[in-house]
């Protein structure tokens, strides 16, 4: 269980609500002790010390922070924490297995699809939730996908690819390219 | 013995895969915010909500009864310690805490530090700030009129709004060649205000330790080293107790250069309440109070002989600085490098006079991914090209091909003074017009314009100096603008290598290892690189203004021939020849007469541990620090075709192609990467990202919903084209690219549209060529410039 922010001031001040949340993350159920007001992106950062989902902005537009919520991408600044109760959540940090990497994270790798990283996490959850409903978009269908995400650095052509680059892999892992041969990437 | 194949190991050209990814895609980067230090604080900024005002009172006690809160920070309490004023990198002062006035909207008033932000944002409402408004000067037509407010009234002898007059090139011979033009093409333009806005904002973490004295502050900076020299002078602490760690930047693009009011008050903060203090800044923070980017103001004249032919430049440029002079620009250059415009023509005369102002604006004037205002230069100069050429009515590609510097005419002395040393720029040009297809798209837009369909085609090119130094012209605050590296190779053959650098994105972990590969064969996997924390780095001037690779990446060059020459010597030892029968080859010295006998580079660093001659130092290190002859000028032709709706002004982006010709490339990969990077910048600037004031000093632009930033749907892709003619002075041949499309970009896509709207008699719009604006040019048949205008709601 988790503090009100982070470890440092584990007793609430007089006055101050706090609701107990219990939220399935990346597979495992954790609890925190929150402020009804808390984000549900600094609940994941400071609270749950899971740091990959980046806050950018203030205003919902940078997508720095977009989590899958019960599968569906949310930006998790725009959510309080308390909202999240009861729900599952995937973080960057739930994208790979101990050994091996998610195809979308493997194809922002081999296409350079980031610079200076920041805005990374929340693309490929994007990206994640995409796929997860589309196994084989058309450029434009990707670009409008992650048209809720900011990049600054790589002008987004090779973001674009990364996303068509783990498409075309995993439909090969799931055998339902007609001839894998040709858009193995 | 077979050589090594340089691109296996990861060398020169390889387009190596980046090793920071894999932090980076796990979601394991380290960035300032992600950093906990057992005990932390936290610090919110109260802003000023108005651009001018004089402070009547500042009432905290209400902050001070919150239940969390440690500590509340005035500008009175900062004045006591002599911290309401900080020196900027340009010899100006900024107020930490404001005291008399606050001078732009968003300018730091007070500070709280609590248990946790939401806390110390509660306490920043409960100030009360009692101010008596002023009237604001939002830009430098008003600063300079008669009886305008003095902004700095705080400056012993600062009577009016003006920072500087500067002049530079020679006005004598500019005026003769005007005299001798058989015409005068005339151009006034406004680069508009923008803002880097990396995704991350700035912040740090301040850790005074009072056991041993020590402070150690995480920030978000491009160039720890200048903030170490300035939190000695400022905070008065000695230097070797002071230690900046630039952890991961989430981007900085020249936001994270200066030194911010929210820096010095965490060190404070922490220095008093001898616990870590950590303030990470809103993006409204970061849009309305860092340093911003351009907002300068041109007239410009070209001299025009009947053939074509550029005689003469006169140029006279306005800047808004905001309410302080705080952009870090190299000392000698009041208006950073604008005098590199019209570098890749040959004009034998040309004179610069610029001016800079203050108004009650945010301060900057920032390199925002760009060399000290070479922006602005290159988007005047592509834009003047293009108006002259249509005033003579020669096309836009003659005209520049009739006045490029010729590629046998090098080293060429600019009409300003600069040495550009090598190019290809009619190459450049033809590759790009080829790419293009020009001709045919020139047919194409005649016969759409029989249907009423407008079709428009923008050039620019340009090269611009990259890579300060050299020392002897270029310094901040004094401090030479050199760069340095220093490499170990362990006794196994892997090496650790750290620079003065600070890669945000640039890919400094993977390209410098490359270096290291191609000059000892050591493989690029083999060699780690750190950087960002003065404790361990050399000194030098951090990253920005593209000077990356042509500083610190020469100085990886040449750290690694003193380890190379000194791996020579061990390797004339174990091979029992002397020095001079020896031979290298990447990876490998050999015996001149006996090729087979030789030893590995990893065999000498084990030597150098084990098996050293009699008399040498043990060990294989050495460090390097590179102050460069000259500067990088790397050339670049973008080229991008529009088609215009004249009933709505919307215009789509048809094609963009892009030649740049940046000498040697270490990693192509990351270099095109950073291309499309610029000419994505490029668009914003065209399109949509600006931030501009109404009249009473509000900033319009303050978030990401006003500030309009180019997502994956609206941004065009790219055709990038390659030319490379090695820098003659680089160490590996190599020039800056970083900017290159940011610079020259923008004046491509004004270029195209003004083209499509040709025959209006419409010779220029503003940037941001916002689909209102464009339509009021076309209906209208006349310019639209300046900032857009904002209407303030009654």
């Amino acid at each position: 269980m988790t503090s009100l922010y982070e470890e440092v001031a584990p007793e609430p001040a007089a006055g101050v609500p706090v609701r107990r949340v219990t939220i399935t993350v990346n597979g495992e159920r954790r609890s925190a002790d929150v402020e009804p007001r808390l984000l549900l992106a600094h609940l994941l950062r400071h609270g749950f010390r899971l740091t990959g989902t980046h806050t950018g902005c203030d205003t919902s537009n940078c997508g720095a922070c977009t989590v899958l919520f019960d599968g569906a991408a949310v930006k998790s600044c725009t959510m309080l924490a308390v909202q999240a109760d009861g729900h599952a959540v995937t973080t960057v940090e739930g994208l790979a297995t101990a050994s091996e990497l998610h195809p979308i994270q493997e194809g922002f790798k081999d296409e350079h699809g980031l610079q200076c990283g920041f805005c990374t996490p929340g693309m490929m959850m994007a990206a994640k939730a995409l796929l997860d409903e589309n196994l084989d978009p058309t450029e434009d269908e990707v670009r409008w996908a992650l048209s809720g995400n900011l990049c600054r650095c790589t002008g987004y052509q090779n973001i674009v690819k990364s996303v068509l680059w783990a498409a075309a892999k995993l439909r090969a892992q799931a055998g339902t390219d007609a001839d894998p041969g040709q858009e193995q990437p | 013995m077979t050589a090594l194949d340089e691109i296996k190991i990861g060398g020169l050209g390889a387009s190596r895969k980046r090793v920071e990814d894999n932090r980076f895609i796990r979601g394991r980067g380290n960035y300032v915010d992600d950093i906990v230090l057992p005990g932390m604080l936290h610090m919110e900024i109260l802003r000023s909500p108005l651009a001018h005002a004089r402070i009547r009172s500042v009432d905290a006690s209400k902050a001070w009864d919150i239940p969390g809160v440690r500590l509340v920070l005035t500008g009175e309490m900062m004045a006591t310690r002599n911290l309401a004023w900080m020196p900027t990198l340009s010899y100006d002062t900024q107020a930490v805490l404001a005291t008399d006035k606050v001078r732009f909207q968003g300018q730091e008033v007070a500070c709280v530090v609590a248990d946790d932000p939401y806390i110390a944002k509660d306490a920043c409402e409960a100030i009360v700030v009692d101010y008596e408004p002023l009237p604001p000067i939002v830009n430098p037509q008003q600063a300079m009129a008669d009886g305008a407010p003095v902004i700095r009234d705080d400056k012993e002898n600062q009577h009016d709004n003006v920072i500087y007059d500067w002049e530079v090139g020679d006005k004598d011979g500019t005026d003769r060649a005007f005299a001798q033009a058989d015409m005068v093409s005339k151009l006034e333009l406004h680069y508009p205000r923008s803002h880097p806005s990396p995704i991350e904002c700035c912040g740090s973490i301040a850790d005074f330790n009072r056991a041993t004295s020590k402070l150690t502050v995480y920030m978000t900076t491009q160039a720890p080293h200048i903030i170490r020299a300035a939190v000695a002078l400022v905070a008065e602490l000695p230097e070797h107790m002071i230690r900046i760690v630039s952890p991961d930047l989430g981007g900085g693009f020249g936001n994270k250069v200066p030194v911010y009011p929210g820096y010095v008050m965490s060190i404070l903060a922490s220095i008093l309440l001898e616990r870590p203090v950590k303030w990470i800044e809103d993006k409204s923070g970061n849009l309305i109070s860092t340093g911003f980017a351009r907002d300068v103001y041109l007239r410009g004249e070209l001299a025009l002989r009947r053939d074509g032919k550029i005689l003469g430049v006169r140029m006279h440029t306005d800047a808004d600085h905001g309410a302080f002079f705080s952009d870090a620009q190299p000392s000698k250059f009041k208006i950073g490098l604008m005098h590199s415009a019209f570098s890749c023509y040959d004009i034998p005369a040309a004179h610069l006079t610029a001016r800079g102002m203050y108004t009650n604006k945010a301060p900057g004037g920032v390199a925002y991914r760009c060399s000290f205002r070479v922006t602005e230069a290159m988007f005047f100069q592509e834009r003047m090209v293009q108006a002259a050429a249509d005033d003579l009515g020669i096309d836009q590609a003659e005209f520049r091909r009739v006045n490029f510097v010729r590629d046998d005419d090098f080293p060429h002395r600019t009409a300003f003074g600069f040495l550009t040393d090598s190019g290809q720029y009619g190459k450049c040009l033809d590759v790009g017009l080829e790419a293009v297809g020009y001709q045919d798209f020139l047919l194409q837009k005649a016969e759409a314009a029989k249907q009423g369909r407008l079709l428009g085609i923008g050039i620019s090119t340009m090269t611009e100096p990259l890579g300060a130094g050299n020392s002897r012209e270029f310094d901040i605050l004094g401090i030479k603008m050199f760069d340095s590296a220093e490499l170990r190779v362990h006794m196994t053959g892997k090496a650790l290598l750290r620079t003065g650098a600070k890669t945000q994105g640039q890919g400094h972990e993977t390209t410098w290892a490359q270096i290291v590969a191609h000059e000892l064969g050591i493989p690029a996997e083999d060699v780690t690189v750190e950087e960002g924390d003065t404790d361990t780095a050399p000194f030098g001037m951090g990253t920005y203004a593209s000077r990356s690779t042509p500083v610190a990446g020469a100085a990886v060059a040449m750290v690694s021939r003193k380890v190379r020459a000194k791996a020579r010597k061990i390797a004339a030892h174990l091979l029992e020849v002397s020095e001079e029968d020896v031979d290298w080859e990447l990876g490998r010295f050999y015996v001149r007469s006996a090729p087979d006998r030789g030893v590995t580079i990893q065999e000498c660093a084990a030597a150098a541990y084990s098996n050293m001659p009699d008399g040498m130092e043990p060990g294989l290190e050495n460090n390097a620090y590179y102050d460069p002859p000259n500067l990088t000028w790397p050339f670049a032709c973008y080229i991008v075709t529009v088609e215009v709706d004249p009933q709505t002004g919307v215009w789509d982006v048809l094609n963009v192609v892009a030649v740049d010709d940046c000498g040697v490339r270490i990693n192509p990969m990351i270099v095109e990467g950073q291309i499309m990077g610029g000419l994505t910048e490029a668009y914003a600037m065209s399109s949509m990202q600006f931030i501009t004031f109404d009249a009473e000093g509000n900033c319009v632009g303050s978030n990401y919903m006003d500030y309009l930033l180019p997502t994956a749907w609206e941004t065009p892709g790219f055709e990038l084209h390659e030319v490379v003619t090695p820098c003659p002075h680089h160490p590996i041949g190599a020039k800056g690219v970083g900017e290159c499309a940011a610079v020259g970009g923008p004046a491509a896509f004004v270029n195209a549209v003004i083209d499509a709207l040709r025959g209006t008699g419409v010779r220029n719009i503003d940037m941001p060529l916002l689909p209102d604006r464009v339509h009021e040019a076309l209906t209208m048949r006349h310019d639209v410039s300046g900032a857009p205008p904002v209407r303030t709601e009654d």
